[in-house]
């Protein structure tokens, strides 16, 4: 245990991030020109920390799977971002951001890290309007705010349904600037399959190119973990396709701490899985909570007849809808936090209250009608409609409606074939987000040395659940404000290192481990496919990892994941070559990864033994069915370090101090 | 699992092994697609088959699968992104197409978008070309002004971001008779041009993202307006008027030419 030392500066909370960058080593312009640094991923974290060391003057090297740079997945991001700008004079402050950050992450996060987080976030949008990213604006030709689940401010920036997209792009922008000087070598459709130590620190990666299969050494005085979350481990999931682990546990093979694997985010509003063709899940974003309800119908039979097809959503009398999270938690209603609004939608449907006329039968109702007539009866006063119909005050709200989420209804519409504007959306929770990650101190740095990861990759701000557009608001947090100083104070000791040369034999080893791994998927010509693996592992994950975990399910899952991943290396068939693009090789390398963190998630969650935020053991639990914590037994960080097999990993914990704020029972009611 | 509408489909589709073969359309069948499922699904299914009859499964590039990333870039029975608008080949849905139908599937066509394998391309040059001046010259510090010091009038700030929306996915160049990215460059020349923050370099930037357009060999515009009609996010013609206002006047007044 004395490997986990999280470097919080000494001094008042307030203080901390301010004294520590007063004090830290800088590198001076001439020096940061010999010094390169290897970015992985290029999302909101990895692209915002490329740019900004590129401007500084270091060399970087960004790295990506993707076609280019702009595809990241950061990009489908939807709601918003937070900061604490207080624009809206409603109380907001930098110590509320932080608070309801540690609450809403139910007591399980650091809390150094997310004040600085709160503090950096009003710098996040004025660096971004800079960039010229479109925000929303009133029309006074201001900026915009609308209000996310777990508080009760309106802190949330956005630009419609797609916030993720433009900040994403604004990085993007400034990554080009950065590309087109040189500052940044870009290597698109390239993916890092193992880090390389020399002497104990990160010094480089072996890659593939996925045009032309080749594998590639490059070297750098700093290597950056920036490849997002592992939420793909359960196959269907609202993470890209190709959204994967593997940077992070190939690092986390050669040293680095897994910390919190269990604590993953089920997003409570996402399309319901129509059958088993499904690929991927698609999320509905959560800022539509602001206006819509969620119900179910009061009477079984009615969900029965409605399952069965023979009876509307908008045949349910008012007074027979159960809108189950303003009748359970009155002071936050539709507006808790996910892992609130998930565990509620699984109690309902597995009551037999569920809407789903899909293969499963599990949905519930987000509906609209409401607000569209609220709206209405607003639009109708300002433009002195008197005495107005029911139909035209209906006209007036859809109109608003489309304005706030046109774009959302219309993808709903286009996956589901339902008009969202005349009957409820049906949604179901999916897995969306990965709080755990790769462990990471306060300047962001693995227990590898030299080694960072930020962002999703990481496992740091978010304790066991996240709250809505705090993602996006990390990302940039990490990669534009904070590693651009921490990883500076590292690097100033490898001024006189000059370049690391790729020919050293550790680059040797590691390439080696790396091409018989693939050579191997080649060779083995078994019988199934790696999708076959995957949707297996997908299985048991949900049902056994899932929204509720107990211990029976956990260990049966450690086992069952064990056998898959047995047959995986005996059975499974990678068409194809090496040295051209081969996406099933690609898919093959990653799911092998995924089959080894599945059982150390399970593990992880079967020794936390209490239910904290997106971690929920049934032993664990009021009798109304909310999550009960045990602090005296698990304020701590798990961090897992690999030995070899997943049941090996050794677990080290990182005491929670809580300083600043009292550890109390999360409550929404 | 046989379902009772299921759809049974006779698939053409582009199979080329890299960039200096030269490829042709095979045909495959599938069976029992569910009405529900997304083209790209069909897609996992075929490669599916593909590997368990000891075939070579089709390579094309997807990733977000919500329409947003801009991966997905097929040319579907002459459309790009297929029937349907304002969506991308993920957000095409099998309800779309009837039992016993012949697709034809087909990777974007450009000389500037060289064919990588099958139905994957490579669409580097509009890399190329944001890097040319697809930014605002603004380092990271943490001590830019306040983000509400410049009030937006909210019309501009609305057509930006409409601009903005585009997701880079090429469709513009493959719908064109003359491959030209003028919707493509449009979109982020305009998206600055409307913006306070963009308008400082907005001679230089837009001089600039046009030449590196016509050095990586797209064609020019001669206002057909199928790029348009196909893009994925409805970007309005509206934006290469803008982009040609802006580089005629860039041209005769900016400082470097």
């Amino acid at each position: 245990m004395t490997k986990l030392d999280s470097k919080i500066p000494k001094g008042p909370i307030k203080d901390k991030w301010t004294n520590y960058k007063n004090n830290i080593k800088l590198v001076n312009p001439a020096n940061k020109r010999s010094i390169d640094v290897i970015v992985v991923g290029t999302g909101l974290a990895g692209g915002s920390a490329a740019a900004s060391l590129a401007e500084l003057g270091y060399n970087v090297k960004a790295f990506c799977y993707q076609d280019s740079p702009r595809r990241a997945h950061s990009i489908a991001a939807q709601g918003g971002i937070n900061a604490a700008k207080n624009y809206q004079g409603d109380g907001d402050s930098t110590y509320r951001l932080f608070y309801d950050t540690v609450k809403g992450g139910d007591y399980r996060s650091r809390e150094a890290n997310v004040y600085r987080l709160a503090e950096v976030s009003a710098n996040i949008i004025d660096q971004c309007v800079a960039q010229g990213v479109p925000f929303a604006r009133d029309y006074g030709g201001l900026l915009d705010n609308r209000s996310f689940g777990g508080v009760q401010v309106s802190r949330t920036f956005y630009a419609k349904g797609q916030t993720g997209q433009q900040l994403l792009l604004g990085c993007y922008s400034a990554m080009s600037r950065q590309i087109g000087k040189g500052k940044i070598k870009m290597y698109n459709r390239h993916e890092m399959l193992d880090i390389v130590k020399v002497d104990g620190k990160a010094r480089g990666i072996i890659a593939r190119n996925l045009v032309t299969g080749e594998i590639e050494r490059h070297s750098a005085h700093a290597v950056v973990i920036a490849s997002g979350g592992y939420g793909n481990v359960f196959f269907l999931s609202t993470n890209a396709m190709g959204s994967n682990v593997s940077a992070g546990w190939k690092v986390h093979k050669k040293g680095a701490f897994f910390a919190n694997p269990c604590y993953t985010q089920i997003h409570p509003t996402c399309i319901p899985q129509h059958g088993d063709q499904q690929s991927k899940l698609t999320l509905m974003s959560e800022s539509l909570r602001n206006d819509g309800r969620i119900w179910v119908p009061k009477k079984k039979e009615d969900s029965e007849a409605i399952r069965a097809g023979k009876l509307k959503p908008t045949q349910i009398a008012e007074a027979d809808r159960d809108y189950y999270l303003e009748r359970r938690y009155p002071s936050f209603g539709n507006l808790v936090p996910r892992d609130v609004a998930s565990r509620a939608a699984k109690e309902r449907c597995d009551a037999g209250y569920g809407v789903g006329t899909n293969e499963t039968g599990e949905a519930v109702y987000l509906d609209f009608s409401s607000a569209i007539m609220r709206y209405g009866q607003e639009q109708a006063n300002i433009q002195h409609i008197h005495n107005a119909s029911d139909a035209k005050i209906k006209e007036l709200g859809v109109d608003v409606i489309e304005k706030k989420y046109g774009n959302l209804f219309q993808m709903y519409e286009k996956i589901t074939a339902d008009d969202p504007y005349k009957t409820p959306m049906k949604i179901y929770p999916a897995v969306h987000y990965t709080m755990g990650g790769v462990w990471v101190d306060y300047n962001l740095m693995t227990t590898i040395e030299g080694c960072y990861a930020i962002g999703e990759a990481n496992f740091s701000d978010h304790g066991a659940n996240r709250l809505g557009a705090s993602a996006l608001m990390q990302g940039l947090a990490d990669g534009y404000f904070v590693l651009p100083y921490t990883i500076g104070d590292y690097l100033a000791n490898d001024i006189r290192t000059g370049e690391i040369s790729t020919d050293l034999p550790e680059f040797v080893a590691a390439e080696k481990e790396v091409t018989d791994q693939i050579e191997f998927f080649i060779n083995n010509k078994g019988t199934k496919s790696v999708d076959y693996f995957h949707k297996r592992l997908g299985k048991v994950m949900w049902n056994k990892v899932g929204m509720a975990r107990n211990a029976k399910g956990l260990t049966e899952a450690i086992a069952e994941i064990k056998e898959i991943r047995e047959e995986f290396w005996k059975e499974v068939k990678v068409p194809g070559s090496a040295d051209s693009m081969n996406p099933e090789l690609e898919k093959a390398g990653r799911v092998a990864d995924f089959l080894e963190l599945g059982e150390l998630f399970a593990r992880d969650a079967l020794l936390r033994e209490e239910s904290c935020g997106g971690h929920y053991r049934e032993e664990y639990s009021t009798e109304e069915g909310e999550a009960m914590r045990d602090d005296e037994h698990f304020t701590h960080v798990s961090a897992w370090e690999f030995k070899g097999e997943p049941a090996d990993a050794v677990l080290h914990q990182e005491a929670l101090n809580y300083e600043n704020i009292e550890l109390k029972t999360r409550s929404y009611k | 699992m046989s379902t009772a509408n299921g759809l049974n489909l006779t698939l053409k589709v582009w199979r080329q092994k890299n960039d200096k073969a030269k490829g042709q359309m095979e045909t495959y069948q599938v069976s029992d697609i569910s009405p529900d499922s997304s083209f790209l699904e069909m897609m996992d299914i075929l490669n599916e088959k593909l590997i368990n009859d000891g075939g070579d499964p089709v390579a094309f590039d997807h990733d977000c699968r919500e329409g947003i990333c801009g991966s997905c870039s097929m040319f579907i029975n002459g459309e790009a992104h297929g029937p349907g608008r304002e969506i991308t080949t993920c957000q095409l849905h099998m309800r779309e197409f009837k039992n016993g139908e012949t697709i034809y599937i087909e990777p974007w066509r450009a000389k500037a978008f060289p064919v990588i394998k099958d139905l994957v391309v490579d669409r580097g040059a509009f890399d190329r070309i944001m890097a040319a001046g697809g930014f605002v010259s603004v380092n990271t510090s943490g001590n830019t002004q306040d983000a509400n010091a410049i009030p937006i009038p909210k019309a501009d700030a609305d057509k930006a971001f409409d601009a903005a929306t585009c997701i880079g996915c090429g469709a513009c160049v493959a719908s064109c008779k003359n491959s030209s990215a003028m919707l493509f460059v449009s979109a982020k020349v305009s998206q600055f041009a409307l913006l306070p923050q963009g308008k400082v370099e907005a001679k230089e930037r837009v001089l600039n993202m046009v030449q590196q357009m016509d050095d990586e060999g797209f064609g020019n515009c001669s206002n057909t307006g199928a790029c348009e009609v196909e893009c994925p996010k409805g970007i309005s013609l509206e934006n290469i008027a803008r982009m040609n206002r802006e580089y005629m006047s860039a041209s005769f007044t900016a400082d470097k030419q």
